[in-house]
């Protein structure tokens, strides 16, 4: 069976169409894939796990915030509106008093800070809070 | 009766509404500043005498999230002392050619105490009111021999951090009378002029509006008690005329320079201001 | 390797065996975000502390990765069993490639 270039024409441009709305499809965004990375794309079903952050970042140069999560083995913390949301991940070792964690950070804008913990027996938990970054009037 | 109560809801509702908008937009913390457990900051005092628009005089401090605050209350967590740190190994560095260090002549910074909180102040034999940066530099060439310091450089905030540090809780007390008189009004003067293309005079927003917000940025009395303070916003320390200049920047104008006899004045009348409330350099803001 | 990185650990000079403490350290460092520009509009180099550990007597207290959304001067705040007398060290590990050290002895009654 021979096409037309007209019928040629047009399968190329519908099997084009196709890989490319198949390709956006499975794009993750890049919490999604740093947090897949983190879980090995496991499910977060587990709680358990505290994020601490201001309601209101005075300046978003330095937020302060801490991860608690009792018995976990690492803690990823990601703010999500950042250019790269990757801010850190802490492992707690054996001589770990408690798995928790404070530290201060670097918010681009008002977003959510997301934190994920794995858990020891394998299992995941997850903590979001929306934290308001402002940008100062004179002073700012 | 029904007529009544939707009138009496409706002016209820009114009211609220009224007064809401009214209200400042934020309020000051009123809370307590104890530095380490230990070094108790007076962050509101009755205004000093000379000061005729107002009635409190209230610290920087105040106006800062809880967070913000909280940074400033232990000498490890403020980010400030880093500097401060820096400079007392600075005060024993050999700096002149004969090995003149500011331990040399002052033994230790803690010698300092009680400096911080009088300058700007006349120095006779200069004929002139000097800031402590003039003063440290005033040291540094003449008693130790070396180059001057960049006035808003790292070096010389740091070690105007360190000398501030060991004055904290003492009450600002700089002299506005004698022969420092005409640099006190001539400061005055300029703090109630408007600059720039925003045609702002520093009360506008420091005496006129302070507690107020501009935009997201929560406006304090613009008091100088707490410099060279620790901003959130540079991640570093920043010395008074660096913020004085920002300040004029912000109304449009060209700015003085730091260093410069117009800052030197400014800073000595602001610096009286806040007479009352206690030394608290560095400070951590926004 | 970056200037005057100075760092400041403040640890408890003694715990009763097998207490939990606080330890807190900060560093002096930019954390160049490898975000800014400079004045001519060219894109300021990354150049941060990328990890930072907490040992005792050698076994693993924390392990922290860090990305350029750590705060200039990094902080960090965390808890430490103590099961006996000996030695924290801190190791703070730069894009560079130089390690920065400090270390904090504790007894044990």
């Amino acid at each position: 069976m021979s096409f037309s270039r007209r019928q040629t024409l047009a399968i190329m441009a519908g099997s084009g169409l196709s890989v490319m709305l198949g390709g956006r499809m499975a794009l993750a965004t890049p919490t999604e894939e740093l947090i897949a990375n983190f879980t090995g794309g496991a499910e977060i079903t587990g709680e358990g796990l505290t994020l601490t952050a201001p309601e209101i970042a005075e300046n978003g140069n330095t937020v302060p915030v801490e991860v608690d999560a009792p018995g976990a083995e690492s803690i990823i913390l990601l703010a999500t509106g950042n250019p790269n949301p990757d801010v850190g991940v802490f492992h707690f070792g054996p001589l770990a008093g408690a798995q928790m964690a404070s530290t201060r950070i670097r918010l681009a804008g008002t977003q959510e800070v997301v934190a994920i913990a794995k858990m020891s027996d394998g299992s995941f938990a997850r903590a979001a809070q929306e934290v308001k970054v402002t940008i100062g009037g004179c002073g700012g | 009766m029904r007529q009544m109560l939707r009138t009496g809801a409706a002016w209820t509702a009114l009211g609220l509404a009224g007064s809401a908008a009214l209200a400042p937009a934020a309020t000051a913390q009123e809370a307590n500043l104890v530095i380490n457990d230990e070094i108790e900051i007076v962050t509101r005092a009755p205004a000093p005498e000379h000061m005729e628009y107002m009635s409190e005089v209230v610290s920087g401090w105040e106006y800062r999230s809880p967070e913000t605050q909280a940074l400033q209350m232990d000498d490890f967590e403020n980010p400030g002392m880093i500097g401060v740190d820096n400079a007392r190994a600075d005060f024993e560095t050999a700096m002149g050619p004969d090995g003149q260090s500011c331990a040399s002549c002052h033994d230790s910074p803690e010698a300092l105490e009680g400096v911080r909180a009088v300058y700007p102040k006349w120095d006779e034999a200069k004929g002139e009111v000097q800031t402590l940066e003039m003063q440290v530099n005033e040291c540094v060439t003449e008693r130790a021999g070396a180059e001057p310091w960049d006035y808003t450089g790292d070096r010389m905030t740091e070690m105007v951090a360190l000398i501030s540090s060991v004055s904290r809780g003492m009450p600002v007390d700089v002299a506005i009378d004698g022969p420092a008189q005409e640099t006190w009004e001539k400061g005055k003067e300029i703090y109630y002029t408007r600059y720039g293309q925003l045609e702002l005079a520093c009360a506008n927003c420091h005496e006129d509006n302070y507690d107020n917000m501009i935009r997201a940025d929560h406006l304090s009395q613009g008091q100088i008690n707490g410099f060279p303070t620790y901003r959130l916003k540079n991640g570093a320390l920043n010395a008074v005329h660096d913020r004085f200049k920002g300040c004029v920047r912000d109304t449009r104008a060209e700015t003085f320079a730091p260093g410069s006899p117009e800052f030197v004045a400014l800073e000595l009348y602001v610096a009286s201001r806040g007479n009352g409330l206690s030394v608290e350099g560095p400070s951590v803001r926004n | 390797m970056a200037e005057n990185v100075t760092p400041r650990v403040r640890v408890p000079k003694e715990a009763a065996a097998g207490e939990v403490i606080t330890i807190k350290t900060l560093i002096s460092h930019p954390m160049e975000s490898g975000q800014r520009k400079d004045k001519e509009g060219n894109l300021i180099p990354r150049s941060i502390i990328n990890r930072f550990t907490c040992t005792f007597n050698g076994e693993t207290v924390i392990d922290v990765a860090m990305e350029p959304a750590i705060s200039t001067n990094p902080y960090f705040e965390f808890q430490a069993k103590v099961p006996e007398s000996g030695t924290f060290t801190f190791t703070w590990i730069d894009d560079d490639g130089s390690t920065y050290e400090d270390t904090k002895e504790i007894a044990v009654a």
